[in-house]
């Protein structure tokens, strides 16, 4: 099944029909999504700005990095369910819209980013954990996922006022 | 019509409550339409609004029309600051996470990092105000999350200065500790769900 038959599937769904026919279902979901998303933005902006060398240098990297990514990844999963609920509720619309498009694919490179981080980058951790002598990779992981996410966000309050 | 607000705006007829729904900046309806449906002779607030719509900077930002979304976008980033900062103290007042770690050190970390940011909250939101002033003003979302920042904000007074005052006072205090925690969580999240309520109102 190609993307657009998928998506006349899905917004024809008794979930999808619900969320777009309901006054108040469409603004409660999006109330959850908003409130995910900035736990999301916010836990990893720690991270980002330890690797940048702005906040909190007196910490590990490590330690950081353990306990800042459970916030992350839990938050990101709800606002991840609550944003695909919306999506379904008028699929062919969002995934024909440009902006829409454009958040999605800030979301695969904010993926990529992380990834080569974890697997690459931060295997290394232990020679530079202490201390403001961060790698150029590392710096580079943070300094992205910084724009990345502001670009997400953006991208994401745009889809708002676009058709 | 923004694709966000549709279902709303099918589910209204008056078109003075439709114009209020949209996300959409204001440009054409509000100049001299503020009061639209309320009568020619308006509340304070309203004649407030209807002042504040026509002047030069209102004007300018009702018609450049991305200086709303910009704007409110630096709003929400400001808000992942905050409400993570927030939530992670108020979590470990309550005592579900980072349990290791003292409430003197996060309180410490956190509380400065939100008072800078509520700086930023505060000029975004003003922005956002006087380019739409009756959706703001005359809103009763917007209403309930000013009153909800007050009393947060006093909460968290209290939390910091405690914690200068001696640094074990929260840990010796469990019980005042978790309802402030609580209290403080749940204000939050309230500012937030308000917030974006705001724009179906």
């Amino acid at each position: 099944m190609a993307i657009p038959e998928f998506c006349a599937w899905l917004e024809n769904t008794a979930v999808a029909s619900n969320i777009r026919q309901s006054t108040w279902l469409f603004p409660t979901i999006e109330t959850i999504h908003v409130l995910f998303t900035v736990l999301v933005v916010g836990s990893i902006t720690m991270l980002d700005l330890r690797l940048l060398n702005i906040a909190n240098r007196d910490r590990s990297v490590s330690e950081l990095h353990d306990e800042v990514l459970p916030w992350t990844w839990t938050s990101f999963v709800c606002a991840a369910i609550a944003g695909s609920l919306l999506f379904s509720s008028n699929a062919t619309k969002y995934y024909h819209n440009l902006t829409f498009r454009m958040k999605m694919l800030s979301l695969l490179l904010v993926g990529i980013n992380a990834a080569f981080f974890e697997l690459r980058t931060y295997r290394g951790v232990t020679k530079w954990d202490q201390g403001s002598r961060i790698p150029l990779a590392a710096k580079l992981a943070g300094g992205l996922g910084l724009v990345l996410w502001i670009a997400v966000v953006a991208f994401g309050r745009w889809t708002g006022f676009t058709k | 019509m923004p694709l966000y607000e549709r279902s709303l705006l099918t589910s209204t007829s008056s078109y003075f409550q439709a114009i209020h729904s949209t996300d959409a900046p204001a440009t054409y309806y509000y100049s001299g339409l503020c009061c639209v449906g309320r009568g020619e002779h308006g509340t304070m607030t309203e004649t407030f609004c209807d002042w504040l719509s026509r002047t030069p900077f209102s004007m300018t930002i009702q018609t450049v029309l991305w200086i709303i979304p910009a704007v409110q976008t630096v709003h929400i980033l400001s808000v992942a600051v905050v409400m993570s900062s927030m939530a992670m103290l108020d979590l470990r007042l309550i005592g579900l996470v980072g349990r290791r770690r003292a409430i003197s050190e996060m309180v410490g970390r956190f509380v400065p990092w939100v008072w800078r940011t509520l700086v930023v909250l505060a000029t975004s939101g003003a922005i956002l105000i006087i380019g739409e002033p009756s959706r703001e003003l005359l809103n009763p979302y917007f209403r309930a999350k000013m009153v909800m920042l007050a009393v947060v904000i006093l909460i968290t007074l209290v939390v910091q200065l405690q914690n200068k005052r001696n640094a074990t006072y929260w840990e010796t205090r469990r019980a005042a500790a978790r309802v402030t925690g609580l209290a403080s969580l749940l204000l939050w999240v309230g500012i937030v769900t308000a917030g974006r309520w705001i724009a179906y109102f």
